[in-house]
Protein backbone atom coordinates (compact mmCIF):
# COMPACT_ATOMS: atom_id res chain seq x y z
CA UNK A 1 0.00 0.00 0.00
CA UNK A 2 1.38 3.08 -1.27
CA UNK A 3 1.31 6.58 1.20
CA UNK A 4 -1.96 7.67 -1.11
CA UNK A 5 -3.49 4.82 -0.13
CA UNK A 6 -2.73 5.38 3.64
CA UNK A 7 -3.86 8.71 3.33
CA UNK A 8 -7.07 7.59 1.83
CA UNK A 9 -7.50 5.03 4.22
CA UNK A 10 -6.67 7.39 7.68
CA UNK A 11 -8.72 10.17 5.94
CA UNK A 12 -12.01 7.39 6.01
CA UNK A 13 -11.35 5.90 8.95
CA UNK A 14 -11.35 9.59 10.99
CA UNK A 15 -14.38 10.39 8.97
CA UNK A 16 -16.76 7.00 9.12
CA UNK A 17 -15.74 5.35 11.79
CA UNK A 18 -17.69 7.64 14.35
CA UNK A 19 -20.75 7.29 12.11
CA UNK A 20 -20.40 3.61 11.26
CA UNK A 21 -20.00 2.88 15.34
CA UNK A 22 -22.90 4.84 16.51
CA UNK A 23 -24.85 3.15 13.33
CA UNK A 24 -23.83 0.29 15.00
CA UNK A 25 -24.61 0.93 18.75
CA UNK A 26 -28.15 1.91 17.46
CA UNK A 27 -28.59 -1.07 15.53
CA UNK A 28 -27.26 -3.16 18.43
CA UNK A 29 -29.75 -1.64 20.88
CA UNK A 30 -32.43 -2.02 18.27
CA UNK A 31 -31.92 -6.00 17.65
CA UNK A 32 -31.39 -6.41 21.53
CA UNK A 33 -34.28 -5.05 22.48
CA UNK A 34 -36.20 -7.11 19.60
CA UNK A 35 -34.58 -10.20 21.54
CA UNK A 36 -35.90 -9.38 24.40
CA UNK A 37 -39.30 -8.82 23.21
CA UNK A 38 -39.38 -4.72 23.18
CA UNK A 39 -39.87 -2.35 20.42
CA UNK A 40 -36.50 -0.39 21.46
CA UNK A 41 -35.14 3.40 20.90
CA UNK A 42 -34.49 4.68 17.32
CA UNK A 43 -31.59 3.62 15.66
CA UNK A 44 -30.01 7.17 15.75
CA UNK A 45 -30.23 7.02 19.73
CA UNK A 46 -26.75 6.72 20.39
CA UNK A 47 -26.62 9.66 18.44
CA UNK A 48 -28.74 11.44 20.82
CA UNK A 49 -27.06 10.12 23.93
CA UNK A 50 -23.27 11.54 22.61
CA UNK A 51 -25.15 15.43 21.42
CA UNK A 52 -26.77 15.38 24.93
CA UNK A 53 -24.34 14.28 26.87
CA UNK A 54 -22.22 17.33 25.18
CA UNK A 55 -25.12 19.83 25.99
CA UNK A 56 -24.60 18.33 29.80
CA UNK A 57 -23.04 20.78 32.01
CA UNK A 58 -19.41 19.68 32.57
CA UNK A 59 -18.38 18.27 36.17
CA UNK A 60 -15.22 16.51 36.70
CA UNK A 61 -13.73 15.80 39.79
CA UNK A 62 -10.49 16.29 39.38
CA UNK A 63 -8.59 18.08 36.06
CA UNK A 64 -6.56 15.06 35.38
CA UNK A 65 -9.17 13.23 34.71
CA UNK A 66 -10.23 15.27 31.48
CA UNK A 67 -6.45 14.89 30.41
CA UNK A 68 -6.49 11.14 30.88
CA UNK A 69 -9.96 10.38 29.03
CA UNK A 70 -8.57 12.72 25.71
CA UNK A 71 -5.38 10.53 25.83
CA UNK A 72 -7.73 8.17 25.77
CA UNK A 73 -9.86 9.16 23.14
CA UNK A 74 -6.50 10.31 20.75
CA UNK A 75 -4.71 7.00 21.30
CA UNK A 76 -7.91 4.85 20.19
CA UNK A 77 -7.79 6.94 17.26
CA UNK A 78 -4.03 6.41 16.39
CA UNK A 79 -4.49 2.82 16.90
CA UNK A 80 -7.30 2.97 13.86
CA UNK A 81 -5.36 5.39 11.93
CA UNK A 82 -2.39 2.70 11.94
CA UNK A 83 -4.42 0.17 11.45
CA UNK A 84 -6.35 1.85 8.20
CA UNK A 85 -3.47 3.02 7.13
CA UNK A 86 -1.89 -0.73 6.27
CA UNK A 87 0.43 -0.34 9.16
CA UNK A 88 2.14 -2.68 11.60
CA UNK A 89 -0.14 -5.12 13.50
CA UNK A 90 2.06 -5.22 16.41
CA UNK A 91 2.34 -1.57 16.63
CA UNK A 92 -1.38 -1.23 16.88
CA UNK A 93 -1.34 -4.40 19.76
CA UNK A 94 0.95 -1.87 21.36
CA UNK A 95 -0.76 1.69 20.85
CA UNK A 96 -4.31 -0.05 21.51
CA UNK A 97 -2.89 -1.30 25.36
CA UNK A 98 -1.49 2.05 25.66
CA UNK A 99 -4.96 3.44 24.98
CA UNK A 100 -6.42 1.30 27.22
CA UNK A 101 -4.35 2.21 30.03
CA UNK A 102 -5.26 5.56 29.88
CA UNK A 103 -9.06 4.82 30.58
CA UNK A 104 -7.85 2.96 33.70
CA UNK A 105 -5.46 5.62 34.82
CA UNK A 106 -8.25 7.88 34.30
CA UNK A 107 -10.72 5.91 36.53
CA UNK A 108 -8.08 5.61 39.28
CA UNK A 109 -7.98 9.09 38.97
CA UNK A 110 -11.17 9.56 40.27
CA UNK A 111 -10.84 8.05 43.77
CA UNK A 112 -14.33 6.70 43.63
CA UNK A 113 -14.47 3.34 45.15
CA UNK A 114 -16.89 2.48 41.86
CA UNK A 115 -14.70 3.60 39.28
CA UNK A 116 -11.27 1.84 41.16
CA UNK A 117 -13.26 -1.51 41.42
CA UNK A 118 -13.86 -0.93 37.73
CA UNK A 119 -10.42 -0.11 36.70
CA UNK A 120 -9.16 -3.08 38.75
CA UNK A 121 -11.29 -5.29 36.61
CA UNK A 122 -10.65 -3.63 33.16
CA UNK A 123 -7.03 -4.74 34.17
CA UNK A 124 -7.87 -8.35 34.79
CA UNK A 125 -9.77 -8.31 31.34
CA UNK A 126 -7.10 -6.91 29.64
CA UNK A 127 -4.47 -9.63 30.98
CA UNK A 128 -7.26 -11.72 29.65
CA UNK A 129 -7.20 -10.82 26.64
CA UNK A 130 -4.15 -9.23 25.77
CA UNK A 131 -2.78 -13.22 24.81
CA UNK A 132 -4.99 -13.79 22.82
CA UNK A 133 -4.14 -10.18 20.26
CA UNK A 134 -0.78 -11.24 20.39
CA UNK A 135 -1.42 -14.87 19.25
CA UNK A 136 -3.30 -13.37 16.21
CA UNK A 137 -0.70 -10.85 15.10
CA UNK A 138 1.73 -13.89 14.81
CA UNK A 139 -0.73 -15.80 13.48
CA UNK A 140 -0.91 -13.31 10.22
CA UNK A 141 2.56 -13.38 10.39
CA UNK A 142 2.83 -16.73 9.93
CA UNK A 143 0.50 -16.92 6.89
CA UNK A 144 1.90 -14.16 5.26
CA UNK A 145 5.57 -13.48 6.65
CA UNK A 146 4.41 -9.75 7.46
CA UNK A 147 2.78 -7.77 10.20
CA UNK A 148 1.63 -5.41 7.91
CA UNK A 149 -1.60 -5.11 7.44
CA UNK A 150 -1.28 -3.98 4.12
CA UNK A 151 -0.07 -7.32 2.92
CA UNK A 152 -2.58 -9.38 4.54
CA UNK A 153 -5.43 -7.73 2.44
CA UNK A 154 -3.58 -8.05 -0.79
CA UNK A 155 -2.20 -11.78 0.33
CA UNK A 156 -3.10 -14.61 -2.10
CA UNK A 157 -4.83 -16.75 0.75
CA UNK A 158 -7.26 -15.89 2.91
CA UNK A 159 -6.28 -15.75 6.44
CA UNK A 160 -9.25 -18.05 8.13
CA UNK A 161 -8.39 -21.40 5.55
CA UNK A 162 -5.00 -21.49 7.71
CA UNK A 163 -5.46 -19.16 11.25
CA UNK A 164 -9.10 -20.97 12.08
CA UNK A 165 -8.52 -21.59 15.49
CA UNK A 166 -6.91 -17.93 16.15
CA UNK A 167 -10.36 -16.85 14.17
CA UNK A 168 -12.22 -18.64 17.00
CA UNK A 169 -10.31 -17.26 19.91
CA UNK A 170 -10.43 -14.15 18.46
CA UNK A 171 -13.70 -13.88 18.48
CA UNK A 172 -14.02 -15.05 21.89
CA UNK A 173 -12.19 -12.45 23.26
CA UNK A 174 -13.92 -9.90 21.46
CA UNK A 175 -16.87 -10.39 23.62
CA UNK A 176 -14.66 -8.39 26.29
CA UNK A 177 -13.00 -6.05 24.39
CA UNK A 178 -16.72 -5.14 23.08
CA UNK A 179 -17.58 -5.02 26.61
CA UNK A 180 -20.91 -7.53 26.16
CA UNK A 181 -21.71 -10.13 28.48
CA UNK A 182 -20.73 -12.82 29.99
CA UNK A 183 -17.57 -10.71 29.84
CA UNK A 184 -18.83 -7.01 30.65
CA UNK A 185 -17.47 -6.92 34.15
CA UNK A 186 -15.97 -3.45 34.30
CA UNK A 187 -18.20 -1.65 32.42
CA UNK A 188 -21.89 -2.47 31.20
CA UNK A 189 -24.54 -0.95 28.21
CA UNK A 190 -26.90 -2.46 30.47
CA UNK A 191 -27.27 -4.12 33.90
CA UNK A 192 -26.32 -0.52 35.18
CA UNK A 193 -27.04 -1.39 39.11
CA UNK A 194 -23.94 -3.43 39.37
CA UNK A 195 -21.06 -1.57 41.12
CA UNK A 196 -23.01 1.71 39.69
CA UNK A 197 -21.80 2.10 35.84
CA UNK A 198 -17.87 0.79 36.78
CA UNK A 199 -15.31 2.18 34.88
CA UNK A 200 -17.24 5.64 34.16
CA UNK A 201 -18.89 5.84 37.49
CA UNK A 202 -17.43 9.28 37.62
CA UNK A 203 -17.47 10.89 34.57
CA UNK A 204 -20.38 12.38 33.36
CA UNK A 205 -21.28 15.06 30.40
CA UNK A 206 -18.28 15.85 27.76
CA UNK A 207 -16.20 12.85 29.31
CA UNK A 208 -18.70 10.60 29.15
CA UNK A 209 -19.02 11.21 25.06
CA UNK A 210 -15.58 11.04 24.77
CA UNK A 211 -15.73 8.03 25.56
CA UNK A 212 -18.62 6.74 24.12
CA UNK A 213 -16.81 8.16 20.55
CA UNK A 214 -13.72 5.98 21.14
CA UNK A 215 -15.65 2.73 22.11
CA UNK A 216 -17.09 3.57 18.58
CA UNK A 217 -14.05 4.13 16.85
CA UNK A 218 -12.71 0.86 18.86
CA UNK A 219 -15.34 -0.94 17.63
CA UNK A 220 -14.61 -0.41 14.00
CA UNK A 221 -11.54 -1.21 14.22
CA UNK A 222 -12.05 -4.74 15.75
CA UNK A 223 -14.05 -5.38 13.38
CA UNK A 224 -11.31 -4.66 11.42
CA UNK A 225 -9.12 -7.47 12.27
CA UNK A 226 -12.28 -9.64 11.82
CA UNK A 227 -12.14 -8.11 8.23
CA UNK A 228 -8.52 -9.03 8.03
CA UNK A 229 -9.15 -12.96 8.59
CA UNK A 230 -11.51 -13.42 5.07
CA UNK A 231 -9.92 -10.35 3.04
CA UNK A 232 -6.72 -11.15 0.80
CA UNK A 233 -6.45 -10.23 -3.05
CA UNK A 234 -9.29 -12.13 -4.70
CA UNK A 235 -12.43 -9.14 -5.75
CA UNK A 236 -15.41 -10.47 -3.74
CA UNK A 237 -12.99 -10.96 -0.61
CA UNK A 238 -14.34 -7.58 0.73
CA UNK A 239 -17.53 -8.33 0.35
CA UNK A 240 -17.61 -11.70 1.98
CA UNK A 241 -15.52 -9.97 4.75
CA UNK A 242 -17.73 -7.38 5.45
CA UNK A 243 -20.84 -9.82 5.94
CA UNK A 244 -18.53 -12.17 7.78
CA UNK A 245 -18.22 -8.87 10.02
CA UNK A 246 -21.55 -8.41 10.73
CA UNK A 247 -22.28 -12.18 11.19
CA UNK A 248 -19.40 -11.73 14.18
CA UNK A 249 -21.12 -8.43 15.65
CA UNK A 250 -24.95 -10.34 15.43
CA UNK A 251 -23.10 -13.48 17.32
CA UNK A 252 -21.88 -11.30 20.07
CA UNK A 253 -25.22 -9.18 20.61
CA UNK A 254 -26.74 -13.37 20.36
CA UNK A 255 -24.05 -14.16 22.76
CA UNK A 256 -24.59 -10.78 25.32
CA UNK A 257 -28.27 -11.34 25.46
CA UNK A 258 -28.18 -14.90 26.19
CA UNK A 259 -25.62 -15.05 29.62
CA UNK A 260 -25.15 -13.66 32.30
CA UNK A 261 -22.07 -11.64 33.56
CA UNK A 262 -19.68 -14.35 34.85
CA UNK A 263 -17.34 -13.31 37.41
CA UNK A 264 -13.67 -12.44 36.59
CA UNK A 265 -12.17 -16.00 37.44
CA UNK A 266 -14.21 -17.21 34.92
CA UNK A 267 -13.12 -14.55 32.41
CA UNK A 268 -9.44 -15.15 32.64
CA UNK A 269 -8.89 -18.99 32.91
CA UNK A 270 -11.83 -19.16 29.70
CA UNK A 271 -10.07 -16.27 27.73
CA UNK A 272 -6.31 -18.16 28.44
CA UNK A 273 -7.90 -21.94 27.79
CA UNK A 274 -9.28 -20.79 24.51
CA UNK A 275 -5.77 -18.56 23.82
CA UNK A 276 -3.51 -21.65 24.77
CA UNK A 277 -5.35 -24.58 22.82
CA UNK A 278 -7.23 -23.09 19.74
CA UNK A 279 -4.69 -20.46 19.42
CA UNK A 280 -1.55 -22.02 20.29
CA UNK A 281 -2.39 -25.54 18.45
CA UNK A 282 -3.32 -23.75 15.70
CA UNK A 283 -0.18 -21.91 15.27
CA UNK A 284 1.93 -25.15 16.41
CA UNK A 285 -0.19 -27.16 13.31
CA UNK A 286 0.86 -24.27 11.23
CA UNK A 287 4.48 -24.25 11.98
CA UNK A 288 4.63 -27.55 11.01
CA UNK A 289 3.10 -27.88 7.43
CA UNK B 1 -33.70 21.75 19.07
CA UNK B 2 -32.33 20.38 22.42
CA UNK B 3 -31.34 16.74 22.26
CA UNK B 4 -31.67 16.47 25.88
CA UNK B 5 -35.56 15.47 25.38
CA UNK B 6 -34.20 12.43 23.21
CA UNK B 7 -32.46 11.04 25.38
CA UNK B 8 -33.36 11.53 29.14
CA UNK B 9 -31.50 9.34 31.70
CA UNK B 10 -33.37 8.09 34.62
CA UNK B 11 -32.26 7.78 38.56
CA UNK B 12 -34.70 5.93 40.57
CA UNK B 13 -34.57 6.37 44.61
CA UNK B 14 -36.86 5.02 47.24
CA UNK B 15 -37.29 7.86 49.78
CA UNK B 16 -39.39 5.40 52.25
CA UNK B 17 -41.70 4.16 49.57
CA UNK B 18 -44.13 0.94 50.20
CA UNK B 19 -42.25 -0.07 47.21
CA UNK B 20 -45.64 0.15 45.25
CA UNK B 21 -44.50 2.79 43.38
CA UNK B 22 -41.35 1.10 42.75
CA UNK B 23 -42.16 -1.64 41.15
CA UNK B 24 -44.86 0.32 38.66
CA UNK B 25 -41.55 2.61 37.99
CA UNK B 26 -39.96 -0.81 37.44
CA UNK B 27 -42.26 -1.96 35.20
CA UNK B 28 -42.14 0.71 32.82
CA UNK B 29 -38.69 -1.08 31.96
CA UNK B 30 -40.93 -4.00 30.57
CA UNK B 31 -41.27 -5.07 27.01
CA UNK B 32 -45.46 -4.09 27.80
CA UNK B 33 -44.18 -0.22 28.55
CA UNK B 34 -40.88 -0.30 27.13
CA UNK B 35 -39.31 3.21 27.51
CA UNK B 36 -36.12 2.89 25.88
CA UNK B 37 -38.60 3.81 22.60
CA UNK B 38 -38.10 7.21 23.97
CA UNK B 39 -34.26 6.28 24.54
CA UNK B 40 -35.17 6.65 28.45
CA UNK B 41 -32.36 4.79 30.46
CA UNK B 42 -32.52 3.77 34.17
CA UNK B 43 -28.78 4.53 34.79
CA UNK B 44 -28.71 4.02 38.70
CA UNK B 45 -25.71 6.56 38.30
CA UNK B 46 -26.67 10.55 39.31
CA UNK B 47 -23.87 11.86 37.47
CA UNK B 48 -24.98 9.88 34.20
CA UNK B 49 -29.11 10.87 35.01
CA UNK B 50 -30.91 13.77 33.79
CA UNK B 51 -34.12 12.99 35.79
CA UNK B 52 -34.72 12.30 39.05
CA UNK B 53 -37.65 9.90 40.10
CA UNK B 54 -38.73 9.75 43.57
CA UNK B 55 -40.60 7.57 44.73
CA UNK B 56 -42.25 7.89 48.75
CA UNK B 57 -42.11 9.99 51.22
CA UNK B 58 -39.04 11.81 52.62
CA UNK B 59 -38.08 10.52 56.19
CA UNK B 60 -35.23 11.84 58.40
CA UNK B 61 -32.94 9.31 57.09
CA UNK B 62 -33.45 9.44 53.47
CA UNK B 63 -33.28 13.42 53.37
CA UNK B 64 -29.56 13.52 53.10
CA UNK B 65 -29.23 10.78 50.07
CA UNK B 66 -32.14 12.52 48.02
CA UNK B 67 -30.24 16.24 48.71
CA UNK B 68 -26.80 14.34 47.92
CA UNK B 69 -28.18 12.66 44.34
CA UNK B 70 -29.96 15.67 43.91
CA UNK B 71 -26.30 17.66 44.27
CA UNK B 72 -24.53 14.65 42.07
CA UNK B 73 -26.64 15.40 38.71
CA UNK B 74 -25.14 17.61 36.31
CA UNK B 75 -27.33 20.67 34.92
CA UNK B 76 -29.97 20.43 33.17
CA UNK B 77 -31.80 18.10 35.80
CA UNK B 78 -35.56 17.30 36.89
CA UNK B 79 -37.17 16.08 39.42
CA UNK B 80 -40.35 13.88 39.27
CA UNK B 81 -42.42 12.78 42.30
CA UNK B 82 -43.87 9.43 41.68
CA UNK B 83 -46.91 8.40 43.78
CA UNK B 84 -48.99 10.78 45.75
CA UNK B 85 -46.20 10.05 49.19
CA UNK B 86 -43.31 11.82 47.00
CA UNK B 87 -46.17 14.62 46.14
CA UNK B 88 -47.55 15.43 49.54
CA UNK B 89 -46.48 12.63 51.79
CA UNK B 90 -49.99 10.52 51.36
CA UNK B 91 -51.26 8.37 54.45
CA UNK B 92 -47.74 8.81 56.26
CA UNK B 93 -47.51 12.48 56.40
CA UNK B 94 -48.82 12.41 60.10
CA UNK B 95 -45.62 9.67 60.87
CA UNK B 96 -43.22 11.34 63.44
CA UNK B 97 -40.40 10.80 60.95
CA UNK B 98 -41.86 11.85 57.85
CA UNK B 99 -41.17 15.45 56.45
CA UNK B 100 -44.17 15.19 53.50
CA UNK B 101 -43.41 15.08 50.13
CA UNK B 102 -39.72 15.41 48.07
CA UNK B 103 -40.77 19.33 47.75
CA UNK B 104 -39.82 19.40 51.06
CA UNK B 105 -35.96 18.80 50.12
CA UNK B 106 -34.92 18.89 46.48
CA UNK B 107 -37.07 21.28 43.93
CA UNK B 108 -39.75 18.86 42.08
CA UNK B 109 -40.86 20.01 38.35
CA UNK B 110 -44.01 17.31 37.69
CA UNK B 111 -45.75 15.65 40.25
CA UNK B 112 -46.99 12.37 39.58
CA UNK B 113 -50.61 11.12 41.66
CA UNK B 114 -51.71 7.77 41.77
CA UNK B 115 -51.14 5.12 44.67
CA UNK B 116 -49.66 3.07 43.48
CA UNK B 117 -49.07 5.48 40.57
CA UNK B 118 -50.17 3.02 37.22
CA UNK B 119 -46.82 3.03 34.49
CA UNK B 120 -48.97 5.10 31.92
CA UNK B 121 -48.99 8.25 34.59
CA UNK B 122 -45.25 7.65 35.26
CA UNK B 123 -44.44 7.41 31.60
CA UNK B 124 -46.90 10.53 31.10
CA UNK B 125 -45.01 12.31 34.28
CA UNK B 126 -41.32 11.78 32.56
CA UNK B 127 -42.90 13.19 29.11
CA UNK B 128 -43.99 15.89 30.45
CA UNK B 129 -40.55 16.47 32.56
CA UNK B 130 -38.86 16.56 29.37
CA UNK B 131 -40.34 20.01 28.25
CA UNK B 132 -39.03 21.27 32.02
CA UNK B 133 -35.92 19.61 30.74
CA UNK B 134 -35.88 21.48 27.53
CA UNK B 135 -36.62 24.83 28.93
CA UNK B 136 -34.15 24.53 31.80
CA UNK B 137 -31.31 23.91 28.69
CA UNK B 138 -32.54 26.96 26.82
CA UNK B 139 -32.03 28.51 30.27
CA UNK B 140 -28.30 27.54 30.56
CA UNK B 141 -27.48 29.01 27.50
CA UNK B 142 -28.55 32.46 28.85
CA UNK B 143 -26.80 31.86 32.34
CA UNK B 144 -23.34 31.50 31.03
CA UNK B 145 -24.05 35.25 29.99
CA UNK B 146 -25.12 36.45 33.25
CA UNK B 147 -22.82 34.39 35.62
CA UNK B 148 -19.80 36.11 33.34
CA UNK B 149 -21.38 39.46 33.91
CA UNK B 150 -21.80 38.90 37.41
CA UNK B 151 -18.36 37.71 38.03
CA UNK B 152 -16.92 41.18 36.55
CA UNK B 153 -18.79 43.06 39.15
CA UNK B 154 -17.59 40.62 41.93
CA UNK B 155 -14.25 41.71 40.29
CA UNK B 156 -14.71 45.58 40.28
Amino acid sequence: MNLTTSIIGIVAYLILAPIAGGLLAGIDRKISARMQGRCGPPILQPFYDFFKLLEKEPITVNKVQDFYVNCFLIFIIITGCIFFAGGDLLLFIFTLTLASIFLVVAAFSSNSPYAQVGAERELLQMMAYEPMILLTAIGFYMVNFSFKVSDTVTSDVMGIIYLPGIFIGFVFILTIKLRKSPFDLSMSHHAHQELVKGLTTEFSGRTLAVIELAHWYENIFLLGIVYLFIAHSAVWSPIAAVIVCLAVYFLEILIDNNYARMKWQFAINSSWVVALTVGFVNMLVLYFI
Amino acid sequence: MSYVTKSPWIIHYDGSSCNGCDIEVLACLTPMYDVERFGIINTGNPKHADIFLVTGSVNEQSIKVVKQIYDQMPEPKVVVAVGICASSGGIFKECYNVLGGIDMVVPVDVYVPGCAARPEAIIDGVVKGLGVLAEKRAAMDKKPAAAAKAEAKEGA
